[in-house]
């Protein structure tokens, strides 16, 4: 975790010093405010995972020492099959092609992503086919 | 549930001819315990990352290979200076087309999607990807946005024509309408999401999933860089996405985003487009690193040389590259000079530093030439040639010159063949007897290498000269009497030498199909543990795992002679001379 950390909380400091010496160097604000979103983005889980590497015992993948049998139990629920990834992409898919070729579509692209919404939920709930 | 394609004539016991000859170290049986879909209801629902990553590496090769189709015909086209073989707006949507498959919806996916899905999991220990189902619908959003991108050629008015960076005003309603744009525009929306995704999966898996003892520093080189690259996509596809939706809404709602006659800034797109373009250009270029980082040691059996060091220059080449959008911008004479031109060239020391390791680690290795070793040599000449003409180019007043030349076509491409081709292969053929449990036969893959080796040379070279010479990128044809003939047709007739070398290819993919070879676990004597288990490996991936005390537990614990002591302090003797590779 300390690590993670440290690898995050570096990628934030990088770009904050960079925004900074590119804003008093160009003044140009859109490269600025990407490199701002660039800096948070490493800064907010940095400081995430820095707070809970000293709240909390390592995880046995940060433990050298660790052996093997220390991972065991579950992991998660990996669900085994879903078709409901497959219809929410579709879903998007024709969400995107109503803003080419018109609202018909639309319906369609809402049946299927309330579909995939309500059975992915659903599925979640009952735990998957693990 | 049945996870993997399997011929019967592979289950059994384990592995004749493994060159290591270690005992057999994991005994699978359960692959027939998972009762499930199978077929094509299989790849619809499935969501295991093994199923998801053959898809991904499959749709990506096919596009690959279309993509190579539509060069062809553009370098068929340039080899004569007044041909018609296609006409000038079909010559646009080529070379655009062209682009954006390759760089969009092969290099890519083909990397983060297909070896990384598969691989990741499997070097960190991990039974999945850390959020299957989203791993699955970032497939179908790949694809989806994949087809919607190659289907572009068939609406009325065509695919999209204004190169794939697309640059705003070329890229408004009124200077490229047409259907086919705005399928091109949007489906970037699908694909940037689908890359997302699996940037946010790769992310969490390699935090949360490593198996025990697999601490960070101890992640194969590959992992990291795909750590490195999630974080990468996390920073640059945003920015894609909404700069489409941007230009979108340009085209359609009547908004002045990028239009100067509403107030808006025209270079706000190429800011955009390159704070996500660089980073995209490592996006496409660190997987490879790592593919050839984690077979390089393997066919030079040492470890590998300067661990930390490769960490830290993929870490420094993503943090640089990021910084780095305008110096493709140089011309447009509105940006900071000094500052991007100092970055880019900062970019030059962490790749040194890579090189400098690979080289050490074949220095006084025991050296054999598989075809995955090939691949990774060729990687790195391709690479050196074009790294070194993009530090060339990194310096504005040379950029002034050959910006929107063939240089710079020349260079990109010998960048991005070097990695995406000779690296992306050299994985393949690395990885795809885990996939399949079978091996790709080694001649048919060498006359690939070597062939694609010369056609790649002849291919590029004779663009820089005509980049120097001034023949401008994104041209139908030119006059006889500017002397650019002979370098074309070189080059035309390079390209079809590359083509021709996916025959092999093909042929061995075939041959491997129809004659199997049976891989065994293990069969290059890799230190990762994506060899610990049986290939391809089962629901779930591993049955047991072994204990991982360095960055080969696999090594170790086949090698317990070999196994690298961890030393707490400094020894207060001299540390005897390692005896690997040949004498002085």
């Amino acid at each position: 975790m300390r690590v993670n950390a440290l690898f995050l909380g570096g990628i934030g400091v990088f770009f904050g010093i960079i925004g900074l010496v590119y804003w008093f160097t160009s003044y140009e604000d859109a490269g600025f405010l990407m490199l701002v979103g660039a800096s948070l983005l490493g800064l907010m889980p940095g400081a995430y995972y820095l707070w809970w590497s000293r709240h909390m015992t390592a995880l046995e993948g940060d433990e050298p020492e660790a052996e093997v049998s220390d991972g065991a139990g579950v992991v998660e629920a990996f669900p085994g099959s879903s078709i409901w990834p497959f219809l929410l992409g579709m879903g998007a898919f024709f969400a995107t092609l109503t803003f080419i070729f018109g609202w018909w579509l639309f319906p369609i692209a809402l049946a299927l992503i309330g579909s995939a919404v309500i059975g992915a939920t659903v599925e979640s709930r009952r735990g998957g086919t693990v | 549930m049945t996870t993997t394609i399997e011929p019967p004539d592979l289950i059994g016991p384990e592995e004749p001819g493994t060159p290591g000859g270690h005992p057999p170290v994991a005994h699978h049986d359960e692959h027939a315990h998972h009762d499930g879909p199978t077929g094509i209801v299989n790849w619809l629902t499935s969501t295991d990352h093994k199923v998801i990553g053959k898809s991904y590496m499959i749709t990506s090769l096919v596009l690959f290979f279309i993509a190579g189709a539509l060069a062809l015909v553009i370098r068929t086209q340039l080899a004569d200076p007044t041909s018609s073989l296609v006409n000038f707006q079909t010559y646009n949507e080529l070379f655009t087309m062209h682009g954006s498959l390759m760089l969009y919806l092969f290099a890519g996916p083909f990397a983060f999607g297909g070896l990384a899905n598969y691989i990741v999991p499997l070097q960190v220990g991990a039974p999945d990807m850390a959020f299957p189902r989203l791993n699955a619908l970032s497939y179908w959003l790949y694809l989806s946005g994949s087809a919607m991108m190659t289907l572009s050629f068939l609406v009325a008015g065509g695919a999209a024509s204004f190169g794939w960076v697309a640059y705003a005003p070329l890229s408004n309603a009124i200077n490229s309408p047409g259907t086919g744009t705005d399928m091109w525009i949007l489906s970037l929306g699908l694909t940037g999401f689908s890359a997302i995704f699996t940037g946010v999966n790769l992310v969490a898996t390699i935090l949360y999933l490593r198996a025990p003892g697999m601490t960070m520093f101890r992640m194969p080189i590959f992992t990291w860089n795909m750590l490195v690259t999630g974080i990468l996509i996390l920073i640059a596809f945003p920015v894609l996405f909404g700069a489409a939706v941007l230009l979108f809404c340009d085209r359609h709602f009547g908004t002045h985003i990028f239009s100067v006659q509403g107030g808006g800034v025209p270079v706000l797109w190429q800011h955009l487009f390159w704070f996500f373009g660089h980073p995209e250009v490592y996006i496409l270029a660190l997987p490879y690193f790592g593919m050839v980082t984690d077979i390089i040691p393997v066919f030079s059996r040492k470890p590998l040389f300067g661990y930390k060091g490769m960490v830290f220059a993929t870490m420094s080449i993503a943090a640089l590259s990021t910084g780095v959008w305008a110096h493709h911008m140089f011309t447009t004479g509105v940006v900071l000079l000094p500052f991007f031109s100092i970055l880019s060239f900062l970019i030059a020391v962490p790749t040194g530093i890579k090189f400098f390791n690979w080289i050490g680690t074949m220095w006084r290795g025991q050296l054999s030439f598989q075809t995955p070793m090939l691949f990774s040599i060729g990687f790195l000449f391709a690479f050196l040639m074009g790294g070194v003409t993009g530090v060339l180019l990194a310096s504005p007043p040379v950029d002034f010159m050959t910006h929107d030349t063939y240089f710079v076509v020349a260079h990109f491409h010998q960048v991005l063949i070097g990695t995406t081709v000779f690296a992306g292969f050299a994985g393949f053929y690395f990885w795809y007897p885990k996939m399949f449990g079978r091996m790709l036969n080694d001649t048919l893959g060498k006359l690939h290498f070597w062939v694609l080796f010369v056609g790649f040379w002849v291919a590029f070279l004779p663009q820089y000269v005509l980049g120097l010479k001034g023949m401008p990128r994104r041209i139908a044809d030119y006059l006889p009497s500017n002397g650019w003939t002979g370098l074309n047709v070189a080059s035309t007739i390079g390209a079809w030498i590359i083509g021709a070398s996916f025959l092999f290819f093909l042929v061995n993919l075939v041959v491997s199909w129809r004659k199997p070879v049976p891989a065994g676990d293990n069969p290059w004597d890799g230190g990762g543990l994506e060899w610990f288990t049986s290939s391809p490996p089962p629901h779930h991936n591993f049955t047991h795992l072994p204990a991982v005390r360095s960055e080969r537990p696999v090594w170790d614990y086949n090698h317990p002679e070999h196994r690298k002591v961890e030393r707490p302090e400094a020894p207060a003797t001299t540390p005897e001379r390692e005896t690997v590779g040949a004498p002085r």
